[in-house]
C-alpha cells in the first residue's frame, strides 16, 4: 500500500473538527487548512485522503480547494509573499513595489525562487489601506512600503 | 462627543483583556439584557435606528425580528459576526477586532439572546492574524468567566461560540456565501428567498451581522434607544467609523456622528490633500460604491443622503481620487478585482466583469475605441441589481457607471489620444 500523506495525528486533528458539525463535509475547509499547515500545500493525494475522511468525492474536495485563493494546490516556497494590488495600494504605487520584487527575486506571480525561499502571489485588499502600499509575508504585515524598506524586510526571511 | 465604539480602545496597540473590559463597564449590558425579554431587546435595537454597518444598511432590529420565535420553530438557531472585511479600501472592522474583541463578543451574545440562538460564530478574514489571536484569547476568557457556555451569568440562557478563519475570497462577505463557506463549501451565494433568518446555516434560522453593527449593541442596551438615536448628526442613529485612504495628509479612521459631512472627514480629520494634489473625487464607502465629486463634499455621510447623491454609504471608508491619478486606471483596477473575485455562479457576472476589465485595460493602454464606452454602459445596465444572485456585480458597476458620468472627458481623452494622459 502506498504511504499516506496524512499522518495519524493529522487525521485525528481533522476528525476532532468534524465531530463539532452536523455533517462531516462541513470540515472540508478546515481539513484543507490542517493539511496545508503541515505540508505547506495540498497535493492530489492529500485531496483524495481528505475526501475519504469526509465521505466526499475527490472532485468535491478539489472544487472547494481550488475555489479559495489561500489554499495552495501547487507547492509554495518557505515564505509566501502576498502583494496587495487593490485600489488604495494602486493609488499609492504598489506597482513599483511589485516590479522591484519581480526583478530582485527574478520570478513572476505564481512562481517560486530557487531553493524554495519565496513564492510571489497577488492578493486582494489586505484591509490596511491607511498604510498603503502593503504586503504580507507569511503572517507578517508590512505597511507604508518603499523599495528601500522592502530590501531590508526581505533579508529577514531566510 | 460620545464614542461608543472606540471610547475604551487603548493607544498602545494592545487589546482590552476581560478584566480591563469589565473595569470600564464591560458585560454589564449583557447582565441587563438577560433580565429582559428577548422581544424587548429587539424593540430597543429597532428603536435605536441601528442599521447594518457592512454596506447594505438594513435595520438590525428588523433583521432580528424576522427570526422565528421558539414557539414558531424549535431547534438550533445561529448568529454570526461577519468579520470578513474585504471591501477594497475598508479597514474599519480591523480596529474593533484587534483593539476590543470583548465588545464584539458581548454584542454577539446579546444578539444571540435576542433571537434565542444557541450557537454563534465569528467569521474572521484570514489576513487579520492579530485579531485572530485577540479573539481566540477573548472567547476563552468569556467561557472561563461564565459569559459563554451554560447558564450564562447565572441565567437559563446557553450559548456556544467559535471562530472560523477564512481562506480568502471577497465573496465570503456576502451573507449567504458566508454561510456556504461555514458549511465547508464553495462560497457561492444562495438564491433568496428563503432568507437566512428563516433558512440559514445548515438550514436553520440564522442572523449575520457586521462587526461594527454588533459592537454598537452593548452601549445601546446600557444607554437606551433614544441616547443612540441622538448620537448621529442627522437622525439615523449612532456614530460611524469613517476612514480615508489615498493622497490625503492623514489617512486613518475616526469615530464621528453618523451623518458627518464628507468635507469634514476629508479636510478636518484627514487634514486635506497632500501638497501638490487636488481632490478629484471619492468612493464614499469602499470599492463597490459610486464616485462622489467636489459638488457632493457637503452632503452628510448617512445612508439616506449618500443614496440621494447617487451613491452608497457602504462601509464609510472613503477612497480618495486625486488629480494626478488616472480615473480610468482606478476603475480598471477595481473591475479587475471584481472580475477576479466573481464566483462564476451567474452568467452576467462571470462573463460581464472580465469583459469590462478587458475593455478598461484596452482604453487605459490607448487601444480603446469610441464604441467601447457604449459597451461599458451596456454592462452597467446588464449587471444592474436584479440580474444576478448577489450584489457583487451590481456593486462592481457602481464605480464604473459613476466614472462614465463624472469623468467622461478623461475616457474620451484616452481614446482620442491613444494613450493614458497621466503617463
Amino acid at each position: 500500500m502506498a504511504e499516506k500523506i496524512l499522518t495519524e495525528e493529522q487525521v485525528e486533528e481533522i476528525q476532532e473538527i468534524y465531530k463539532h458539525f452536523p455533517v462531516r463535509s462541513a470540515a472540508c475547509i478546515e481539513g484543507l487548512k490542517v493539511i496545508q499547515k503541515y505540508h505547506r500545500w495540498v497535493s492530489d493525494e492529500a485531496v483524495k485522503e481528505l475526501a475519504t475522511l469526509l465521505l466526499l468525492s475527490p472532485a468535491a474536495v478539489d472544487s472547494v480547494a481550488t475555489y479559495y485563493n489561500l489554499i495552495f494546490r501547487r507547492p509554495v516556497g518557505r515564505h509566501v509573499i502576498l502583494v496587495c494590488d487593490s485600489v488604495s495600494c494602486w493609488i499609492m504605487g504598489y506597482t513599483e513595489i511589485v516590479d522591484h520584487l519581480k526583478n530582485k527575486l527574478a520570478i513572476g506571480y505564481g512562481e517560486t525562487t530557487a531553493e524554495d525561499r519565496f513564492t510571489l502571489l497577488s492578493v486582494a485588499c489586505l484591509g490596511t489601506c491607511d498604510h498603503a502600499p502593503a504586503i504580507m509575508i507569511d503572517e507578517d504585515l508590512h505597511r507604508d512600503l518603499t523599495v528601500d524598506k522592502l530590501d531590508k524586510i526581505l533579508d529577514t526571511y531566510k | 462627543m460620545q464614542k461608543p465604539l472606540t471610547q475604551h480602545i487603548k493607544s498602545d496597540g494592545t487589546w482590552l483583556t476581560l478584566s480591563e473590559y469589565e473595569k470600564v463597564g464591560g458585560y454589564q449590558a449583557l447582565k441587563k439584557a438577560l433580565k429582559s425579554e428577548p422581544k424587548e431587546i429587539i424593540k430597543t435595537v429597532k428603536d435605536s435606528g441601528l442599521k447594518g454597518r457592512g454596506g447594505a444598511g438594513f435595520s438590525t432590529g428588523t433583521k432580528w425580528s424576522l427570526v422565528p420565535t421558539d414557539e414558531q420553530s424549535h431547534g438550533t438557531k445561529y448568529i454570526i459576526a461577519n468579520a470578513d472585511e474585504m471591501e477594497p479600501g475598508s479597514f474599519k472592522d480591523r480596529l474593533l477586532l484587534e483593539a476590543n474583541p470583548h465588545q464584539l463578543i458581548e454584542g454577539l451574545i446579546i444578539g444571540a439572546y435576542a433571537i434565542q440562538a444557541s450557537f454563534s460564530y465569528i467569521f474572521l478574514r484570514w489576513a487579520y492574524h492579530l485579531a485572530a489571536k485577540a479573539i481566540t484569547q477573548s472567547i476563552q476568557e468569556a467561557y472561563d468567566a461564565g459569559y459563554l457556555g451554560e447558564h450564562i451569568a447565572g441565567s437559563d440562557f446557553h450559548l456556544n461560540m467559535s471562530m472560523h478563519i477564512s481562506v480568502g475570497r471577497y465573496m465570503c462577505g456576502e451573507e449567504t456565501a458566508l454561510l456556504n463557506a461555514l458549511e465547508g463549501k464553495r462560497a457561492n451565494p444562495r438564491a433568496k428567498p428563503p432568507f437566512p433568518t428563516n433558512s440559514g446555516l445548515f438550514g436553520k434560522p440564522t442572523v449575520v451581522n457586521n462587526t461594527e453593527t454588533l459592537c454598537n449593541i452593548p452601549e445601546i442596551i446600557n444607554n437606551g434607544a433614544d441616547w443612540f438615536m441622538k448620537l448621529s448628526a442627522t437622525g439615523e442613529g449612532g456614530t460611524k467609523l469613517y476612514g480615508a485612504s489615498g493622497k490625503v495628509k492623514k489617512t486613518g479612521l475616526w469615530e464621528l456622528p453618523l451623518g458627518t459631512s464628507l468635507r469634514e472627514i476629508l479636510y478636518e480629520h484627514a487634514g486635506g490633500m497632500l501638497p501638490g494634489y487636488q481632490f478629484k473625487g471619492a468612493l464614499p464607502g469602499g470599492g463597490s460604491t459610486d464616485f462622489l465629486t467636489e459638488e457632493h463634499l457637503d452632503i452628510p455621510m448617512d445612508y439616506a443622503s449618500v443614496a440621494k447623491a447617487g451613491s452608497r454609504l457602504g462601509t464609510g471608508t472613503v477612497i480618495v481620487l486625486d488629480d494626478k491619478t488616472c480615473p480610468v486606471g482606478m476603475v480598471q483596477n477595481l473591475e479587475r478585482f471584481f472580475a477576479r473575485e466573481s464566483c462564476g455562479w451567474c452568467t452576467p457576472c462571470r462573463e460581464g466583469l472580465p469583459w469590462t476589465a478587458k475593455l478598461l485595460a484596452a482604453i487605459e493602454t490607448g487601444d480603446g475605441k469610441p464604441e467601447d464606452l457604449d459597451i461599458l454602459t451596456f454592462h452597467t445596465h446588464y449587471m444592474a441589481p436584479g440580474n444576478t444572485f448577489c450584489a457583487l456585480a451590481p456593486g462592481a458597476m457602481e464605480p464604473l457607471q459613476s466614472a462614465l458620468k463624472y469623468f467622461k472627458d478623461d475616457f474620451d481623452r484616452h481614446i482620442n489620444e491613444h494613450k493614458c494622459p497621466w503617463k
